[in-house]
């Protein structure tokens, strides 16, 4: 009885490690070692990459690409300021809890409508509910405070850590680990995911969707989930963001946003697990350094978009893994 | 009576592709579907497979009507089914093609917290069931990459690998040279009469149709044209002035 | 009963400039299968190309003394911005769109996505993000009495031009030789290949066409409303409720679908002004439901 294909994966496991702790041991000593600028744009990244890990569960592995998944990344944020507007929670947990929950409402009935349908319609169909979402923030000002937003103070973290002083410090602290221990959780749930029977499943009706339904799966109800899960991932990136913001607006659910994530996503990589991470944290700084340089930030984007997907369509991961490839082969 | 429709109606337009076919299997046979091309058969295999809904008539299997369930539904009361064009997951392994049927089967394909690496006996069984068609060699191969004739054997293998009453094979020679024709055929035949799972093939190649089928049924147009033995179905007219062209002399 | 004929109006003065744009993506994707999802941009580019054409005759004749321009004059000058979309597209699909046929539709979406985003700040680098206008057109038709309420009369020009449009497509289509092959090669390009069709010339003048018809849309749309940023957007999202009532690949169903939407969305306006969006998507939501090809549509 040949184990040869039972193990194989075993050693992609071990060569995984063999890069993701290092990483990790980089992630942890950075407060110590750069500034507190470096270290909270960092954290940008990391709130960036939890969005973009959920984006792809859509995209790379059920071949469903959204373009509006802004609106949960906004769902969850805006949780967050109406919880403090409205309730006065000032628990990071609550608000962590919270986010989840509307956004495991709002992609339910938003899911229901959108995994009917595949490819250009299921993106308009995303992109359009997003929309009105965003339009739907400026309508109702009087909760959502229009165009000025919502203020959100530091949060308490585990109910002991707060921000009482020096903002910046906390932030690139306590605030850093606490976001960095929750990404490092995400990654690792989504990996689960990912290698589980469902996840084997959402590639199946990726690759072949009628050899999967003859396969027994029912395409409808896995997209939906795929849908849900992704949502949720993003919408506690929102959640995870908005203190480090310190405030919450409208255009984060504007589809503009959307296309930011989808491309941090394309920039990485959508066929790989890494890719969006990698998008994410290397787009985070492309964009703080471009943003000085020029207005035309769309502009900038829209052309690399176009150039990648002529020119480098795996993305980062993806061609780095060819040239590996190719120099392991010699 | 494993499967039974009762006049069944699909209609494609103007078109009437089945037309009132009332079409039997019973447990344990295995049983040839002939006609020229445009004669309804692979209609008919998408109506009872699901890929279709029909226009009228009704689909019972093991005595229960199912004329209203999903595919899925059906796969689940155990009615699977092969493509004649073959139809798999190209780039993953043939080992992972098989293993996905095992999982879903088992409902496992819900599971999201657990490592599908993970689950021994479900590769051990898709190891198991691709030693039983001859390729567990070929276990670590990509689908892509294998041979017209390993595909269609691998397509069965994944249709088997749902453990199905009945299980439609839409032309699994199609395709492939004459020289590896017996041998598909004959481990086809071998698993699925050893299992006492029923089967109906869709078949152009008359050896392959002689040789392997307890019982055959001639589609015309839409609508059965005869049914019976082998030995019957040689000597019938229609059947000869039809499909095989002139009556034969003997 | 003056205000149900203003109504009605309004509402086909919509549809006219919804078909135009609508219609062009159809039949685009009716003979390439491609979705550009740039092509509501392609519309506002028509919108600020005419406003600025338009705007700049003004100025040219106003400049010296106080004649103003003819209305004549403008009207020369207003499809400029037709003209501009179309040669966009032109050039666009033989460098850029054609190499993305064979691939997988993702990329597809997301070329002509990053075209979107190149499109919207295009526009905004060359005209600045305010509002652009060319009232003296629009002001220079004056305005009709219906009953006891003044209209304008330019938009009988947009419902004019709306119909116009509609009637010469479809003999364009139907009736000409090129529409044969048109339909041809969108039924069957290998077959039509195989037949002598130079299949990448039907490609190229078939986008240009639909370009042209969002570029129309635009230019004759805008001395009525300004361009104005982000009206793109709105307008791809928009005709594909359109293409989603109406079925995509359909002109039939794009006029179909332009005006339903017109209606509803004036019936919208007219009783319940905020939720007016939500009503056209409810509408499109409905259609799929029961029709998930739309009405008319081809999978």
């Amino acid at each position: 009885m040949s184990t040869a294909a039972v193990t194989l994966p075993q050693r992609t496991h071990v060569r995984t490690l063999s890069w993701a702790i290092p990483a990790l041991v980089i992630l942890v000593a950075l407060p110590w070692v750069a500034g507190e600028y470096q270290t909270i744009l960092l954290a940008y990244g990391l709130v960036m990459g939890i969005a973009a890990l959920g984006f792809n569960l859509l995209l790379g592995y059920t071949g469903l690409l959204s373009f509006g998944h802004s609106a949960y990344f906004g769902v969850g944020a805006y949780t967050v300021a109406l919880m403090v507007k409205y309730l006065g929670v000032t628990s990071m947990e609550l608000f962590l809890v919270g986010a989840v929950g509307a956004c495991v409402l709002v992609t339910a009935i938003f899911g229901v409508a959108c995994v009917r349908y595949t490819r250009i319609f299921f993106g308009i169909l995303t992109m359009a509910l997003s929309q009105v979402l965003w339009s739907l923030a400026f309508k109702f000002f009087w909760v959502t405070g229009g165009t000025d937003g919502l203020r959100v103070p530091t949060p308490t973290l585990l109910g002991v850590v707060a921000g009482k002083g020096d903002k910046i410090a906390f932030l690139a602290t306590a605030y850093y680990y606490y976001v960095l221990a929750i990404f490092v959780v995400c990654v690792a749930v989504m990996w689960v995911i990912v290698n589980s029977p469902f996840g084997r499943a959402l590639q199946a009706i990726r690759d072949n969707e009628v050899r999967a339904a003859f396969v027994g799966i029912q395409i409808r109800k896995y997209r939906w989930v795929a849908f849900l899960v992704s949502g949720v991932f993003t919408g506690l990136a929102g959640a995870l963001w908005v203190p480090l913001n310190g405030l919450t607006t409208p255009d984060i659910m504007h589809w503009t946003f959307s296309g930011e994530i989808v491309f941090m996503t394309v920039l990485g990589g959508f066929r790989s697990f890494t890719g969006p991470v990698i998008g994410a944290i290397v787009f985070n700084y492309l964009k703080t350094y471009a943003v000085g340089y020029t207005v035309y930030w769309q502009l900038l984007l829209g052309v690399v978009l176009v150039v990648l997907v002529v020119s480098l369509p795996t993305g980062i991961v993806g061609s780095a893994e060819r040239l590996w490839a190719r120099r392991r082969s010699r | 009576m494993l499967l039974e429709t009762r006049g069944l109606v699909k209609q494609f337009g103007e078109f009437r592709a089945v037309d009132g076919v009332a079409f039997r299997v019973q447990d344990g046979e295995v049983l040839a579907l002939i006609g020229s091309n445009g004669a309804g058969k692979t209609t008919l295999v998408n109506l009872i497979s699901g890929l279709l809904r029909p226009d009228a008539g009704s689909i019972h299997f093991r005595g229960a009507d199912v004329t209203a369930q999903s595919v899925h539904e059906r796969i689940g009361a155990g009615i699977a089914r092969s493509f004649q064009l073959v139809n798999l997951f190209d780039q993953l392994s043939a080992l992972d093609n098989v293993a996905l049927s095992i999982f879903s089967r088992q409902g496992k394909t819900r599971k999201l917290w657990a490592l599908a690496e993970a689950d021994r006996p479900v590769w051990q069984e898709a190891l198991e069931i691709l030693a039983t068609f001859r390729m567990d060699a070929k276990a670590a191969v990509p689908a892509g990459g294998l041979s017209q004739g390993e595909r269609k054997l691998l397509d069965v293998a994944v249709a088997y690998a749902l453990k199905p009453k009945l299980l439609f094979l839409d032309e699994p020679t199609s395709g492939v040279s004459t020289r590896e024709k017996s041998p598909i055929m004959d481990t086809i035949a071998s698993v699925v009469r050893s299992e006492g799972i029923s089967a109906a093939i869709i078949e152009h190649d008359m050896d392959v149709v002689f040789g392997y089928s307890d019982r055959i049924v001639a589609m015309h147009q839409g609508t059965i044209l005869a049914d019976g033995t082998p030995e019957q179905i040689r000597r019938d007219e229609r059947v000869l002035t039809t499909l095989i062209g002139t009556p034969e002399a003997r | 009963m003056d205000i149900l004929a203003i109504h009605l109006l309004n509402a086909l003065l919509y549809a006219s400039v919804l078909f135009l744009i609508a219609g062009g993506l159809s039949l685009i994707y009716g003979v390439m299968r491609i979705v550009n999802l740039a092509h509501g941009n392609l519309y506002a580019f028509g919108a600020y190309v005419s406003a600025w054409a338009v705007g700049g005759v003004t100025a040219l004749v106003t400049g010296g003394g106080t004649s103003a321009p003819s209305t004549a004059l403008l009207l020369l000058v207003l499809p400029a911005g037709a003209v501009a979309a179309a040669a966009v597209g032109a050039v666009l699909e033989p460098t850029l769109l054609r190499r993305f046929y064979k691939r997988a539709e993702e990329y597809q979406l997301l070329v002509t996505f990053g075209l979107l985003m190149i499109i919207d700040d295009v526009i905004r680098f060359i005209w600045g993000p305010y509002p652009l206008s060319a009232s003296a057109l629009f002001e220079n038709f004056g305005s009709v009495t219906v009953g006891e309420v003044i209209y304008p009369t330019y938009n009988f020009l947009v419902i004019a031009v709306g119909g116009l449009a509609a009637a010469f497509l479809w003999a364009f289509i139907y009736k000409t030789r090129f529409g044969v092959v048109l339909r041809a090669t969108s039924q069957d390009m290998r077959m039509s290949a195989a037949l002598g069709v130079n299949v990448n010339r039907v490609y190229v003048q078939a986008f240009t066409l639909g370009c042209l018809m969002a570029g129309l849309a635009g230019a004759i749309i805008v001395p009525s409303q300004s361009a104005v940023l982000g009206m793109g957007v709105d307008a791809l999202i928009l005709s594909f409720i359109v293409v989603v009532v109406g079925g995509l690949g359909s002109l039939e169903g794009a006029l179909l679908g332009a005006l339903i939407v017109g209606v509803v969305r004036e019936a919208g306006i007219a009783w319940f002004p905020e939720i007016e969006l939500a009503v056209l998507y409810l509408i499109a939501a409905l259609v799929l439901l029961a029709r998930p090809a739309g009405l008319f549509g081809r999978t």
